[in-house]
């Protein structure tokens, strides 16, 4: 003992071992299962946990696959970084949630691999519309989860719970919403549109278009925030500093699970609902590994798990689920959704980004 | 000991290392960044390498002006304020002990250790309705009840004095501690003021100095994109907020990569701009 003591070690061999040890730190899956591993990007935060307690460990269990779980940027930024990296042959994630917007651009560039829907016997399940497909009718994404922005309120601040989207524009509520900030992840427009100007068919036209605007620059007195990063707004809700706003359906629920007091609330006109697609980078190796792993979380019994414990909506066909009518009430709802009109984000995004900032800015 | 100019091209060598590393961390990016500047945007895709001007020509409007207006507006206010408030400071902290000195020394860098995430969540809890100062005034009876201080442009300057103000001292200390005590002996003797020999003996010594802070302090603040956004309504976003939107959530590279270039350009032409009135001045 006295002797180990006594041996002196060289500088060196400290920080050969500090590397080595920073090594094995970064690399957990290589040492867990050397030779099958899937990295998986999904949106951080409580996303991410609830994907790594609840669904990645039984997938590894099932299929002898280590998932390596990367926390990706909500919105387009993890988009620019995967096409960014695909461009010098490397992918930052094997396999990405990707939302409608971001799958449709990724789609322009062939951003996404085709995928063999012969190797996912479980897509059959998936309602139709949540099948992306190229123009030639290869398979880009396939649904994931499917989630609801919705109108959401502090319990204290608001009594009684809103009924419309019209709650917005109500004068009694200035300086006192929390709205997404960007056209493209807010859906604003598709609101504007369902409330008060008849539906989303209204923005077929730039004049439709530009009727959304003029209607929605009437919503900015009443804003307070506007928010690109969540846990901004989600914090100034719960603590009623700012207690009224858009936000999505499933963190709320948890929120008010965990005893804040926040409520999401589907409007008359309906939630908006979005989606996210599994989607796999082009510049990934492992195309065998994320045909099984999307496989496998198109079956009806994983995804009634993800809405019991992530909150989502389910995006297989709903007499498929074993869900009962609570659990399925909490995730999703019988008003009929508004949909985004997703192919003005591709063929209009550069106007709509422009519109949208002056009316914000200006 | 006298030195003697380079001989060799050896005796050059140890300019390499930083001059390699310039050009690899700095003129590559920068060079780069402007190639993408000029490349085609493709709408609802990426960009490919082209050589149009459209992406420049986006930018030349009002809209763009305003923004870039308010950009240099808010970085020269915050620039003078910091110089303002730090000046006196550190004059004063000069005057201090050495013990004290190194105790606020040390204290000013632990503020270096923040970052802007959380100097802006920070500071919006503190202007904030629920938990902000204002619950202390109405605590003391001078308001009637508590008021959100924020967003607002007061917010996002306070943000951004916080931020930079440790820096403009760290760079005002090592003149004003060097200056001649002498100097204001003198002033004193013949009979001026402290405050009279600080405006007219001390201000007037340290004026490279007091330039080269607020540049420095301008165009650290130019660069501020997170608290305008944490503080400030749209309408007190910056330059920097668009390009990150355009770059990072709109994918147009080519137009962010524009936008950067033209305010690096009318950063570099302000700051020669400044230099050369200063040069002017100390001729006449």
């Amino acid at each position: 003992m006295n002797n180990m003591l006594k041996k002196s070690v060289s500088r060196r061999a400290v920080l050969g071992a500090g590397v080595m040890g920073a090594a094995i730190l970064a690399m957990p899956t290589i040492l867990r299962a050397q030779d099958k591993s899937l990295k998986v990007g999904v949106y951080g935060g409580y996303f991410k946990d609830s994907f790594d307690k609840n669904i990645f460990p039984e997938f590894t269990k099932a299929s002898g696959i280590a998932i390596e779980s990367v926390a990706e940027p909500t919105g387009e930024a993890w988009l620019v970084q995967l096409e960014q990296a695909a461009k010098a042959g490397a992918a930052p994630a094997d396999v990405s949630m990707m939302s409608q917007v971001a799958m449709l651009k990724g789609q322009t560039t062939k951003l996404w691999a085709p995928l063999d829907m012969a190797k996912i016997p479980n897509s059959k399940n998936l309602i139709d519309h949540f099948i992306n497909k190229y123009p030639d009718g290869g398979v880009a994404g396939i649904g994931a989860v499917a989630w609801y922005i919705t109108l959401v309120t502090n319990t204290q601040a608001y009594k009684e719970a809103p009924e419309s989207w019209a709650a917005f524009w109500d004068k009694a509520n200035a300086d006192k919403l929390g709205l997404l900030a960007l056209v493209s992840n807010s859906f604003l427009l598709e609101i504007t549109a369902k409330t008060f100007l008849g539906g989303t068919n209204a923005l077929d036209t730039e004049e439709g278009l530009l009727k959304a605007f003029d209607k929605l620059a009437e919503v900015k007195p009443n804003v307070r925030l506007w928010y690109r990063d969540e846990a901004q707004f989600e914090q100034s809700l719960k603590s009623g500093e700012i207690p009224m706003g858009q936000y999505y359906h499933d963190v709320t629920g948890l929120a008010a699970s965990e005893g804040h007091p926040v409520r999401s609330t589907f409007p008359k006109e309906g939630g908006v609902q979005d989606s996210g697609c599994w989607a796999l980078s082009r510049a990934s190796k492992k195309v065998e590994e994320a045909h099984v792993f999307i496989d496998y979380m198109s079956q009806p019994a994983i995804q009634a798990t993800l809405s019991r414990k992530v909150g989502t909506a389910p995006t297989v066909k709903r007499e498929l689920l074993d869900l009962n009518e609570k659990e399925f009430g909490a995730v999703s709802s019988a008003i009929a959704p508004i949909i985004p009109r997703y192919d003005l984000y591709t063929t209009k995004s550069d106007w709509l980004n422009q519109k949208w900032t002056e009316l914000i800015v200006g | 000991m006298k030195r003697e100019p380079p001989q060799s091209i050896a005796d050059y060598g140890p300019l390499f290392f930083p001059a390699g590393m310039l050009l690899l961390f700095f003129v590559v990016p920068f060079g780069t960044m402007i190639a993408v500047s000029f490349f085609q945007r493709q709408e609802g895709g990426f960009y490919t390498p082209a050589f149009v001007f459209s992406n420049y020509e986006r930018f030349l409007s009002a809209f763009f002006g305003g923004v870039l207006g308010f950009s240099l507006m808010l970085a020269v206010t915050v620039a003078i304020c910091c110089v303002v408030l730090a000046l006196p400071f550190t004059y004063l902290l000069t005057k201090l002990t050495r013990r004290l000195q190194v105790f606020w020394l040390v204290a000013l860098l632990s503020v270096l250790s923040l970052s802007e995430v959380i100097i802006g969540f920070a500071w919006s809890t503190l202007l904030s309705r629920t938990a902000g100062i204002s619950n202390l005034l109405v605590r003391t009876g001078l308001l009637d009840q508590p008021v959100a201080l924020f967003p607002s442009f007061g917010a996002v300057l306070t943000g951004m004095v916080y931020q930079a103000l440790p820096y403009t001292i760290l760079v005002l200390y090592p003149a004003i501690i060097r200056l001649d005590p002498t100097l204001m002996e003198a002033a004193r003797t013949l009979g001026s003021s402290p405050i009279r020999a600080f405006f007219n003996v001390l201000v007037p010594a340290l004026r490279n100095t007091i330039m080269a802070t607020l540049i420095m302090v301008f165009i650290f603040a130019l660069g501020s994109y997170l608290l305008p956004q944490i503080l400030g309504r749209p309408q007190h976003w910056t330059l920097s907020v668009l390009i990150t939107d355009q770059a990072i959530y709109q994918s147009n590279m080519p137009f962010a990569a524009a936008m950067a270039v033209f305010l690096v350009l009318v950063t570099l032409g302000l700051v020669a701009l400044t230099l050369l009135v200063g040069r002017k001045g100390e001729k006449a």
